[in-house]
């Protein structure tokens, strides 16, 4: 009785083990957050199960269909969701596809699919593209203003 | 794979299905609306629900004796719509638009004009492509899918007025309308995304503005549009006419 009572004891380490084990390699590796869309929209298009399956499907459908049909007013394009779902965190700033901030990257790291989609694709909406090209063309007639400064002080 | 199939046949008639009850919805609940909204779409000339056809075909005319020599606004406007951005190497760098200057030896007499993909009917670079990336769309616009582009560039080997390019960067902060990326050959779209919305490409729209005039775009198809009537009256040539492509560009005041 004593030996069975030993057995279920290890048994019991055993699994606490396992279990602690498997808790930390979750925690290396958090379950990515999807974001609810920002804007205009308050949900997505299609329920977040829906589209965790099938998203690869609609954009290809679609991507086929503007290719070269000329269709461009379907709901399920890639702008779309780059549109609704990538927004700047607190300080302003878009996370890069490079990055498991980004909408797409954080599931796609977590399940290791690699994606070329942003090879050609811009990765955030057009809005903030135009919005840190004036910053940075901002920020560059300024260090220049400065630097010119700098040579008539001299 | 047969899964897969099965999957979007089954989603396909379930959204068939969604969308013939929101129609019928909108025509019980609220058939004011709807007529409204056909009303709206009958009036845009370019509707982009409906896939492009045969019944257009979409052309450029060139007047070379309006081209000012030494204005590059066309292709300004060019690199500007479609986020093309040098690499301060010409040799490799992306063009869309090329001017060239033409100057007869005799006489002297230049001529100045743009140069682009001349969206050729029966075009050398979809035939050569082995992917099938390059096509002529229905409506007469050469494009690559470049989805499915490789980068061998034989259709920039194939092309005989020099119109296509290779991209050898990587790229970032593309345009919406004119995604592009390292990898893929790339050339004139006749800016098909504002073709499909019903306006016409920049650099139409850049020489108009510099009162030049000196590009038209049109409907080759259309006997009554501005581009057919000018071309019965006035003619207007294809380079290289003897290689017989059928070009939806075409040019005027060009000497023999």
């Amino acid at each position: 009785m004593t030996r069975f009572l030993r057995q279920v004891a290890v048994l019991v380490y055993a699994l606490f083990g396992l279990t602690l084990l498997s808790t930390s390699a979750m925690a290396e590796t958090p379950f990515p957050t999807i974001d609810e869309p920002a804007g205009e929209a308050e949900k997505c298009i299609h329920p977040t199960d829906d589209m965790r399956r099938n998203h690869m499907n609609y954009i290809l459908h679609e991507r086929n269909e503007t290719m070269y049909e000329g269709i461009r007013n379907e709901p399920e394009s890639l702008a779309n969701c780059i549109d609704c779902h990538v927004k700047p965190d607190d300080n302003g700033e878009i996370a890069s596809i490079e990055s498991r901030e980004h909408f797409c990257n954080g599931c796609h790291q977590y399940t290791s699919v690699q994606i070329d989609c942003f090879q050609c694709h811009a990765d955030r909406p057009q809005k903030y593209i135009e919005r840190d090209k004036q910053t940075s063309s901002l920020r560059h007639n300024l260090q220049q203003a400065l630097a010119n400064n700098a040579g008539v002080n001299q | 794979m047969t899964d897969s199939t099965n999957k979007s046949a089954v989603d396909n008639s379930r959204r068939d299905f969604l969308s013939k009850a929101a129609v019928a919805g909108t025509i019980t609940i609220a058939p004011g609306v709807l007529l409204h909204r056909t009303a709206q779409a009958s009036q845009s000339s370019g509707s982009h629900d409906e896939a492009v056809s045969s019944k257009n075909r979409w052309g450029m005319l060139i007047d070379t004796s309006k081209c000012a020599n030494g204005c590059t606004a066309c292709v300004d406007a060019c690199n500007e719509e479609n986020g093309l951005v040098g690499n301060g190497r010409p040799e490799t760098d992306t063009q869309y638009i090329r001017k060239v200057t033409l100057k007869e030896k005799a006489t002297g007499h230049e001529t100045s004009l743009p140069l682009m993909c001349q969206h050729c009917e029966t075009a050398p670079c979809a035939d050569v492509c082995p992917t099938g990336a390059s096509f002529v769309r229905a409506d007469g616009i050469a494009l690559v899918d470049k989805h499915i582009c490789i980068g061998c560039r034989y259709c920039m080997m194939a092309c005989p007025y020099k119109a296509r390019s290779f991209v050898h960067e990587a790229v970032e902060n593309q345009k919406l309308t004119a995604p592009r990326g390292k990898g893929t050959v790339e050339s004139c779209t006749m800016c098909v995304t504002r073709v499909d919305n019903g306006g016409i490409p920049a650099c139409v729209e850049a020489c108009s503005a510099e009162n030049h005039n000196a590009l038209m775009f049109g409907d080759l198809n259309d006997p009554n549009s501005e581009i057919s009537i000018s071309l019965k009256e006035r003619g207007g040539k294809q380079l290289r006419p003897d290689l017989a492509l059928n070009t939806g560009v075409r040019y005027q005041g060009l000497n023999e």
